[in-house]
């Protein structure tokens, strides 16, 4: 019992609405538990030493994913796994059940949730990039009303968002647009673990100057690569106006491989990392763009068909 | 503080500290040693009982947050005497050996066939990749939730004696 990781000494309130978890949470050194999946975790290495823990899981009217004015909305206490089994949230952006496929484990998947993922701002974190590419906006909750930000301006870097003192994540929006096709592609060294490299792709295609299909809107977002904010702006700016083919994928990929800051650590190289974005990224458009075409029937429509789904990994 | 679990049907009433691991709640507050308490760090899956209707990781819970929920463990598995089928899958398909990833398989072997009752050979390998086991190269495993899906059947009940 002697090598038992412990977290240290810790007040507990159980939030009974959203109204007294603001309240809890203005008191200082006080931490949001709700899957506690990190959070626990770093709380036993001593990493996070709160004073109080504020458990929102009793908190239902912060659990759900609808289709709400042309927007995904999802509570920050909706489960990874309700965002991979919906199938309103796959229909639409398939770039989440890509993404949730590969986030953690199913038992993980189980009790972490979305909100926490966000609000733990880990840069290797898979959703944050996806919502990245998406430009999901994030409603935060404090005693005076609502905000929203953008969740491009939500991080200010690793595990840190701009939640202040006194506030909760509400929810995640993103909005719905026809014509929109979405993936995301990465390599982990093994099943569950974090990505070494990840890359997701939010396109939207519609008719150029002279009939062409050209691409009128992307979204890039990147993994675990020092990109800012997960984006890879110049390679979105890159490909807007320009033909969906696999010329432009490459390239595009090649601008995201120079742009990001990876180091090197455990999990790889930085020229190797470089390497993933430019393929993963070459990647996750390809896939966004046959999406784009053709709704709903391309590879990985229903949740558990994907080639990361399984087998022979175990 | 005081927190209020019921574990398997029984209510248990304890003073704990609020940073109590639930898996610690479980061994040495209850005793019920069933549950292993592996790695610590939420990979290995041994720890893995029920929280309400949902499979956790226990060594990543807190006793606090099952306060007035219900907790089932692998001792809660066998109902009246009689094993449950994927217990009997197990012992049928010699599914463990050194037996230390054994709860925790069990349990999430039980939460899928609740759901999926007839699951696929990679749906089995998926529910059970964040769980790790270091003797039976999961082929055993893969084959003892088989042989409790088929035998878990209303019209095989007799064949799961």
């Amino acid at each position: 019992m002697h090598y038992m990781q412990v977290p240290s000494q810790v007040e507990y309130e159980r939030a009974t609405s959203v109204e007294h978890a603001l309240s809890l949470l203005n008191r200082p050194d006080t931490r949001v538990v709700a899957g506690g999946h990190s959070l626990i975790p770093m709380m036993k290495l001593r990493l996070a030493q709160p004073e109080m823990l504020v458990d929102i899981n009793g908190l239902a009217e912060l659990a759900y994913i609808r289709l709400d004015g042309g927007q995904l909305r999802i509570g920050a206490l909706a489960r990874h796994a309700d965002l991979l089994n919906s199938a309103v949230a796959g229909e639409h952006f398939p770039i989440f059940h890509d993404a949730e496929r590969v986030v953690a484990d199913p038992i993980v998947r189980l009790w972490g949730t979305i909100g926490g993922s966000l609000c733990q701002a880990d840069p290797s974190e898979d959703l944050s990039a996806a919502f990245a590419a998406a430009r999901a906006t994030v409603v935060i909750r404090g005693q005076d009303g609502d905000r929203m930000v953008p969740v491009r301006e939500f991080h200010l870097g690793p595990y840190e968002t701009v939640i202040d003192r006194g506030e909760l994540l509400a929810e995640v929006r993103v909005p719905v647009q026809s014509g929109t096709g979405s993936a995301y592609e990465k390599v982990a060294r093994r099943v569950g673990d974090w990505s070494v490299a990840a890359a997701g792709a939010v396109l939207r295609v519609g008719e150029g100057g002279n009939h062409e299909p050209v691409i009128t809107s992307a979204g890039l977002g990147l993994t675990a690569v020092g990109a800012e904010h997960f984006v890879a702006a110049e390679a979105e700016e890159f490909l807007v106006g320009g033909p969906a083919d696999e010329d432009s994928f490459a390239a595009a990929g090649a601008i995201a491989a120079e742009h990001c800051r990876p180091v090197a650590d455990q999990r790889g190289p930085e020229d190797y990392k470089r390497h993933l974005v430019a393929e993963l990224t070459a990647r996750a458009l390809r896939r966004a763009a046959a999406r784009a075409a053709a709704p709903n029937s391309g590879p990985n429509s229903g949740p558990n068909s994907g080639p990361n789904s399984g087998g022979a990994r175990t | 503080m005081r927190v209020a679990v019921t574990v398997n049907g029984t209510e248990y009433a304890r003073d704990v500290e609020p940073r109590l691991l639930l898996i610690h709640f479980l061994r040495d507050e209850l005793g019920l040693t069933g549950s292993h308490w592996g790695c610590d760090t939420s990979n290995c899956g041994s720890c893995v009982v029920w929280l309400d209707a949902t499979p956790v990781k226990s060594c990543t819970v807190l006793a606090a947050m099952a306060d007035g929920r219900s907790v089932r463990t692998v001792e809660g598995l066998e109902q009246d005497g009689r094993l449950d089928p994927v217990q009997e899958g197990f012992i049928e398909c010699h599914g463990l050996q050194c037996g230390f990833c054994t709860p925790g398989m069990m349990m999430t072997a039980r939460w899928l066939l609740d759901h999926n009752p007839d699951p696929a050979e990679a749906e089995i390998r998926e529910v059970i990749s964040g769980q790790i086991c270091r003797c039976t190269g999961y082929e055993n495993i893969v084959r003892s939730i088989r042989w409790a899906a088929k035998h878990s059947q209303p019209d095989d009940a007799e064949a799961a004696e």
